[in-house]
Formats: structure tokens, sequence, C-alpha cells
């Protein structure tokens, strides 16, 4: 068997654009609202939620077929709480800054909704090596939006992109002024919204009917 | 000339019919013609609807109208103030009118360019007509501003609410908030540096020439709200900008710092006047919103505390200061996000009404709470209907089941 055969390939880039976990799936919106102020922890959350999600799913890959149906959201929990530890102890012990910045919101990634989506619907049905693509891909599929998302925040808001100034002083002196409401999380969900109707007028098949 | 106009917008019609040269600005053009005339057609005589020409687009005039009192007084009183701040109690009348026109006058311009212009944009994109709503809006938005709002703030704040609140709900009629107050609102939590506090209510530079001068050392920016906010005592000294006591006659003719249009009660009860008479405003949501106020501050006032500055003031005062009456008379009363139903809007108009006193005294962040009460009854407004129309239906099933 191939290692990127064309089944495995879209697994791998599906997520990216067609069937992205935030904007067209809608799940693990919570985060990309809470952790988008910065371009930063925004990347490191994209990266924990990647690794996690692609450990997860090999590991439930792998035991699939002894879990017993009855309780296989509890195992699901189990791998994914002893993951979310892991790397929650290397931010800290790593990049405790961030980490900080973070605060609850990495552990919260056990209750983030892709998490289950994809431990539910790919990892109890496929092999291992799917599973770990269709992981890697869904988080970078997560991670590209909490990218953009954080980029218009932090330059409209901060007027920095990870942590650099990008807004020239001439135009603080010009009286322009950063926009507090970036900051907020009003805003991250409007740019979402923004993100998915460009990505829906892009792609026409994304489009409901309208009866 | 209003003849030989109409022949003139006759004889290039067709050309912006499915056809015709022009036909991709059919609703530019149709925005325009029914702009200047009043359309000749009315709905088809069929069901129970009351047909008149009386459009949206009349309508529309007749608040603008309406605003026009308080919009008058609040340019003048922009320059009063700037006057009275470097040492001109006594400006000449038409000095400080002037001075208060040219400072107002870009913001009026800016809100209408932008609204407008992206209100035609999307009615080309979507072959609609050009709806009318943004006459009111485009006047409302610099009214509630602080006259030291930068214009290119106005500017992006307006673009922001004509598009998210109201153009992908589906235009004027469709949106959940008030277009103006989400305006507000925005640049309120965008830019709170010039939305509030202490420097923005008064006008600080000259322009071209007029009121130039040195700023009197008792000057003091803060508007009475503001004053009473960060008082702290059981008895607020509340003082115009000049250090001198304000009397309530004073706050309710509304020669006292303030956002453009909101400071003058008088006026903004003569637009309402309008409004009633012409019918175009509830009065029930008009009234309940005053009593509701009035309660609360009431209310307040009975049990004040030193903690609650804004509790130490009588009920009357709070009505004539801040954007309280403004937001009574022309914001509650926007037909298309107030409550429908009768008693919904006894309820709407008493909740809106405590809340903002409930917020101006009770939340020490915010010395005024009128925009955001309006914003919360627009929220609301659709449930209450739906409680008193259920309920309604309910109490009519017992009837005739009995």
């Amino acid at each position: 068997m191939a290692l990127l055969n064309n089944k495995n390939k879209s697994v791998l880039f599906n997520p990216l654009s067609k069937n992205n976990p935030v904007i067209v799936q809608v799940l693990g919106i919570c985060s990309a609202l809470a952790v988008t102020a910065k371009l930063e922890p925004a990347l490191v959350m994209g990266v924990s939620v990647t690794a996690v999600l692609a450990f997860a799913n090999v590991i439930i890959s792998l035991i699939r077929k002894t879990i017993p149906n009855s309780v296989r959201i509890i195992v699901q929990l189990v791998v994914v709480a002893a993951l979310v530890i892991i790397v929650d102890q290397i931010l800290k012990a790593y990049n405790y800054e961030v980490s900080k910045q973070l605060s609850v919101f990495i552990g919260l990634i056990i209750t983030n909704c892709i998490l289950m989506g994809r431990l539910e619907a790919f990892a109890l049905g496929n092999k291992p090596w799917p599973s770990f693509l269709d992981g890697i891909g869904n988080g970078l599929g997560y991670t590209i939006i909490l990218a953009i998302v954080a980029t218009v925040r932090e330059i409209l808001g901060s007027g920095t992109l990870l942590g650099f100034k990008v807004i020239p002083q001439a135009l603080y002196d010009a009286g322009y002024e950063n926009n507090g409401l970036m900051i907020l999380p009003p805003m991250a969900l409007i740019t979402v919204a923004c993100i998915i109707w460009v990505h829906r007028s892009r792609n026409k098949d994304l489009q409901e009917k309208n009866n | 000339m209003k003849r030989s106009l109409k022949n003139y917008f006759d004889k290039i019609k067709p050309q912006f019919r499915p056809g015709g040269k022009f036909q991709k600005f059919q609703s530019v053009f149709d925005g325009f013609d029914s702009f200047l005339f009043t359309p000749n057609t009315t709905s088809q005589r069929i069901g129970v609807h009351i047909h008149d020409n009386n459009d949206s687009k009349r309508t529309m005039i007749i608040v603008v109208l309406a605003l026009i009192p308080a919009l008058l007084f609040g340019m003048y009183n922009v320059g009063y103030q700037r006057y009275l701040s470097i040492g001109t109690p006594e400006p000449a009348f038409f000095d400080a009118f002037l001075y208060g026109l040219l400072a107002v006058l870009p913001k009026i311009v800016v809100a209408y360019v932008v609204g407008l212009g992206i209100e035609f944009i999307s009615a080309q994109i979507r072959h609609h007509e050009i709806q009318e709503g943004f006459l009111v809006s485009g006047i409302l938005i610099p009214m509630i501003c602080p006259i030291e709002t930068p214009v290119w703030m106005i500017a992006v704040a307006t673009a922001f609410s004509v598009i998210f609140v109201k153009e992908v709900f589906g235009g004027t009629g469709m949106n959940i908030f008030n277009v103006a107050l989400m305006t507000r609102a925005f640049l309120f939590f965008a830019y709170p540096s010039k939305m509030s506090g202490d420097s923005v209510f008064v006008a600080s530079d000259s322009i071209f020439g007029l009121g130039s001068g040195q700023l009197v050392d008792s000057f003091t920016g803060a508007t009475p709200l503001g004053q009473i906010a960060t008082s702290g005592s059981l008895t607020p000294a509340v003082t115009g900008i000049t250090g001198n006591e304000l009397s309530l006659w004073d706050m309710f003719l509304g020669l006292i710092p303030g956002s453009i249009g909101e400071t003058s009660t008088l006026f903004i009860l003569l637009g309402g006047l309008i409004l009633l008479f012409t019918g175009i405003a509830s009065w029930r949501i008009m009234l309940s919103v005053f009593v509701g106020g009035f309660v609360m501050a009431f209310i307040a006032n009975t049990f004040p505390s030193a903690t609650y500055p804004g509790s130490a003031i009588s009920p009357l005062e709070h009505i004539c200061l801040g954007g309280f009456a403004f937001a009574a008379v022309f914001m509650a009363t926007d037909p298309v996000t107030a409550a429908h139903t009768n008693i919904g809007k006894y309820i709407y108009g008493f909740l809106v009404g405590a809340l903002a006193i409930l917020i101006r005294i009770y939340n020490s962040g915010y010395p005024e709470g009128a925009m955001l009460a309006v914003l919360f009854g627009n929220a609301f407004a659709p449930l209450i209907d739906y409680c008193v129309i259920e309920s309604n239906i309910r109490r009519r099933m017992r009837r005739a089941k009995r």
C-alpha cells in the first residue's frame, strides 16, 4: 500500500478547504474565539491540537477492535486527556509565556468538538496510517483558520504581528488608532463569519439549496 | 422646474429598463426617481391592507425633519461650548452656530457618503431596489457621536454597521439591531478613548479661524453624567464646562457638554411631537421608556448610596441628562427593531427605560446606559412579541373551549 495513494491524499488534504473542520463543519469554534487575539498563541494552539488529534487518532485506531462499543466515549476521553496533559506539561516546560496566555484552553482541548468528531467518525473505522493523516489534516485545517483569524485580529487590534510592530508609527501620528473591538471575542466571530462567507462564495458546491 | 425634471426622468427611463443602455443602473435610477417624486403606483388592491402612496421614503423624510431641531440646536451647542471653553461666555449666535455647522457637517457628509455608497453597491449586486433606511441612519450617526470623534472612525464604524448589521440580514427592514446605535456601539468598544471620558465632548480646535483662543483655567470637559459617576458622594456637584452649577432647566434646555444631538431634551421632545403627530413613532414605546426610566430612577433615588452616586440624582434630572431622551424618542421607537404588538411595546419600552437608568447608576464602568439598553431591548423584542402572541392565542383557546 502506497503511503500517499489517492484515498490517503484526500484524507489529508480535504480538511484543509472543502471539508474544513472550522469553517465547513463549524466545530471547535470556542477555542477559535478564545485564543486568536494574538498570532503566537493561536499557532501554538493549532500545533497542540494537531499533535493531540494525530496521536489520539492513531491510538484509538490501533485499539479500535478491542474497545467495547458501550464505553468507547470514555476510552476516547482517557486517551485524549492523557495526550493533552503531556502537551500541557511540554508547553509549561519549554514555552511558559505562551502557556500562561493560553491558560485553560490547552486543558480544554479535551472538550474540543473536532477531537471527538474525528475519533468517532474516522479513527474508530479506519487503519492507523489513514487515521494519522486524518488527524494531521484536520489539525492543519484548524490551524490555518486560527492563523488567519489571529493575523487579522492582531494587526487591526494591536498593530503588531507575532509581537513585531507592522503598522508604521507615521499612521499613528496621523490619528490612526488600534481597534479595541478586535481584541474582544465578538470580532473573532465576525472574522470567522467573513472567512466562511468568502469560502462559500468561492466554492459553489458548499452552498445549501435555497428552498 | 419640477415639470421639466419629471419630463426628463420619464424620457431617460427606458434606458434603465431591461434591454436599455444603462440596464445595470436600474436600481440607482429607481432610487432617485422615487426619492424625488411620489410613485404613482400602490400595492395591489387585494387583501385587508390600507393602500396609500406614503411609501417608506416619505416616512423617512419626516423622521429626518423631526431630527432637524435637535441637530440645529446641537450645532449651536457645539459652537457655544467651544466659545465658553475659551472664555467667551456670550458668543454671537451666528459665530457659535457657524462653528458648530463647520464642525458637524463633515461627520454628516462622511456618514451619508459611506453608508449610501454601500447601500447603492449592494443594491446593484443583488439587483434590489435601493432601500431608504439609511436616510435616517445617516443623520442619526453623527448626532450620537461626541464632537471630537475623528471622521475616519465614523466612516469605519458606518461601513461595519451597514454591512454587518443591515446588509447581511437582508437590508432595510430586516435588521435585528438599530443600525445607528450599532455604529455607536462599534465606536464605543473599538475606540473607547474617543467615545468617552473628559476630552471628547467639547471641540478643541479652531476651524478657519473661528473659535480660536486659549482654554480658560477653570475648564473641565466632563459631561454631567461623567462628573456624577466619578464623584463618589451623596451630593454630586454637576457643573458646566467652566464650573458653573447646572440647574434642572439647564439640563432640559441642553447647553451642556454631550454628544452632538443628545443634549437638548427640549428640542428632542419637539421632534418627538412631530413623530407623534404624524403617527410615525409609537406613543406607547415613547411613553413607556420614559415611565420605565422614571420608575427605575425613583427606586434608586429612594435608596441612595455613595458607592453609586447616580442614585443621588432625582429622576427628572436623570431623564434630562445624557442620551436618555434621545434614545427614548428616536432610537427605541425604530419600527424595525422595536416590539410590534401593542402590549409588547409597553414591555419593551419599560425594559429599555429601566435598563438605561439601571446601567447608568449601578454599573460604574458605563456612566451612560441608554445605548446598551436599547440594543438589549432590540435583542429581546422578538421574544417579547412571541410571548404576547402566544399568551393571546392561549387565552382565546381557553375562551373557545368554554
